[in-house]
């Protein structure tokens, strides 16, 4: 009975921490989910949420699920394969280390900077542009725009590879010499390396990396609000847009937009929590 | 299989490719940054002392770093007595903090910060409308995932049972021994925990700009919208700020073999 009555003098010590965590993470995402059933005038309703499957809303889910999975998946597979190349035999060791260092920072480069970098390489006046115009190449004549949906894209991919190289290495680290020896002594191609042994080891490693991907892009405000001067349909610009002038005319529907956006992550976390699981089987 | 002494092309193709595409936009920057606002041609460094001749951007940088500064210290103070005590008295709840310090990881700013407006509206002004009550108590949930990380990384490293028994049979007190025996013994992980903090509330935007806060990526955006050339020279020395700080926590964070970490608060 004496152990009962000393344990609650122990956890004393850290109220502060599990106060604070409740006045600013806890009190306000229950608030969000209040707000996000809450009608305009009162009572509590659902129209909030369900009005998020109409025009311009579901349009927005669309369009940064869109944008999230397309710079998932080729940022995904070029950043594997970049990894791949700076840690397989044959490359100098410099390589990696270098790569390591420089996808840490990159990784953390966004928002506005970002965005001011890739209209100076690939805006109307951009370096790249002028560059291709005066060579007989104009991209924007041939549909391009980097104040659109491909051009966020193009610009979220400057930290959607770094991330990938960060995650994946371990994994690719993970892959064993032995491995490759003993199926290559067993007389295996390279293609049948890959398609028996490093892809479906190295298999739940990619899919977690990639779901991490979507949620880095999924979240993403700062960057796509620069670059398109707010115009891209993403459900964090929507929900930015009612803070900033009144577009929308119901305070509850950003707050159910945010409840929407929470409801995809969550999706993507119970793809992601086995996934890792059996990752972390294989790594060193 | 025969052993590969040299590179192989496809690795170099990979490799060149990313090259490219990480520096072709950092040099197109540095190229904008010396051309003339006026007639646009090369090569001046007008936009740089346009930069640093701006009151708006002293005023906004000022404001963004003792924002980074009150939010490095109140991080520190909540979490380092929290885990040491956690080590020292009740390895139990480690879990249940690190999964509560992850938290901020997963959530996007912009969904927390929907929660934070409605959740203080109509709280005292002393708090809501001012960077250093609402937005540095928004920042401290932001820094949680890279202070516990790096901090606990910080407390596994150490035997703080031994000291702490060497420091209390020696007669110290309990602020005494965390101050003066624990703090040094994990000086590097809370440097590297507070590198991480900077660089992330240095470049914050998505709760500053919907709570309407002028904080220096504010400052920056203005710019971007209103004059070409020296905004790029702006970009550049933002650059700098954060890879200053990142690779400040490569060097701190060397020595214990750490990895870089991953800041989410920008995008």
């Amino acid at each position: 009975m004496s152990g009962r009555r000393r344990l609650p003098l122990a956890w004393i010590v850290t109220l502060p921490f599990f106060a604070y965590t409740l006045l600013f993470m806890f009190l306000p995402a229950g608030s969000v989910l209040i707000g996000a059933f809450e009608g305009k005038t009162h009572g509590y309703t659902i129209s909030n949420v369900t009005t998020l499957f109409h025009h311009p809303y579901i349009d927005a889910f669309k369009t940064s699920i869109e944008i999230s999975g397309t710079t998932a998946l080729i940022g995904g597979a070029v950043g594997l394969a970049v990894a791949y190349a700076a840690i397989r035999e044959g490359t100098p060791r410099w390589v990696r280390s270098a790569l390591t260092t420089f996808s840490g920072v990159a990784a953390n480069f966004g928002g506005i900077p970002l965005a001011f970098a890739f209209i100076s390489t690939l805006g109307p006046l951009g370096i790249i542009t002028v560059f291709g115009r005066s060579h007989g190449w104009d991209p924007t004549a041939h549909g391009f725009s980097l104040f659109s949906k491909t051009g966020v894209e193009l610009a979220y991919m400057y930290f959607q590879l770094p991330l990938m190289i960060l995650v994946i290495s371990p994994a690719i680290d993970g892959l064993r010499k032995e491995w490759r020896e003993a199926s290559s002594n067993l007389g295996a191609s390279q293609l049948q390396f890959w398609r028996y042994v490093g892809v479906p080891v190295l298999m739940p490693s990619l899919l977690g990396a990639i779901i991490l991907l979507f949620g880095n892009a999924f979240a993403a405000y700062a960057t796509a609000y620069s670059l398109t001067a707010g115009t891209v349909n993403i459900v964090p610009i929507l929900i930015g847009a009612y803070y900033s002038g009144n577009v929308l005319n119901n305070p509850h529907l950003a707050q159910a937009m945010a409840f929407g956006m929470f409801a995809v992550l969550a999706v993507m976390m119970v793809f992601y929590i086995p996934l890792q699981r059996r990752a972390a089987r294989w790594a060193k | 299989m025969r052993p590969t002494r040299r590179i192989a092309p496809t690795a170099v193709i990979w490799l060149l490719i990313a090259f490219g595409y990480f520096f072709i936009p950092l040099i197109a920057t540095f190229l904008f940054s010396l051309k003339s606002n006026q007639t646009g041609h090369c090569c001046t460094a007008a936009n740089y002392s346009w930069v640093v001749h701006s009151s708006a951007f002293w005023h906004t940088l000022k404001i963004s770093f003792l924002l980074a500064i009150e939010t490095i210290v109140i991080s520190l103070a909540l979490f380092v007595p929290t885990i040491y005590w956690v080590h020292l008295r009740v390895p139990k709840l480690r879990p249940v903090i690190a999964f509560l310090a992850l938290i901020p990881f997963v959530i996007p700013p912009i969904v927390m910060v929907v929660g934070l407006l409605q959740f203080f509206k109509g709280t005292p002004s002393w708090f809501y409308a001012q960077p250093w009550g609402f937005l540095a108590g928004a920042y401290v949930i932001l820094a949680f995932p890279y202070m516990f990380f790096s901090l606990d990384a910080g407390f596994r490293s150490i035997d703080v049972h031994t000291l702490t028994e060497a420091s209390q049979s020696l007669g110290a007190r309990w602020g005494t021994t965390l101050v003066k025996v624990i703090l040094p013994n994990i000086r590097s992980a809370a440097l590297a925990g507070s590198f991480l903090t900077l660089a992330i509330v240095m470049g914050e935007f998505t709760i500053a700009n919907l709570s309407a806060f002028n904080t220096f990526p504010i400052f920056i955006q203005y710019v971007n919208e209103s004059q070409g050339f020296p905004a790029a020279s702006l970009t550049l020395m933002s650059f700098a700020i954060t890879w200053a700080a990142m690779l400040s926590l490569l060097v701190v964070g060397r020595k214990r073999g750490q990895r870089a970490a991953i800041v989410a608060g920008a995008r």
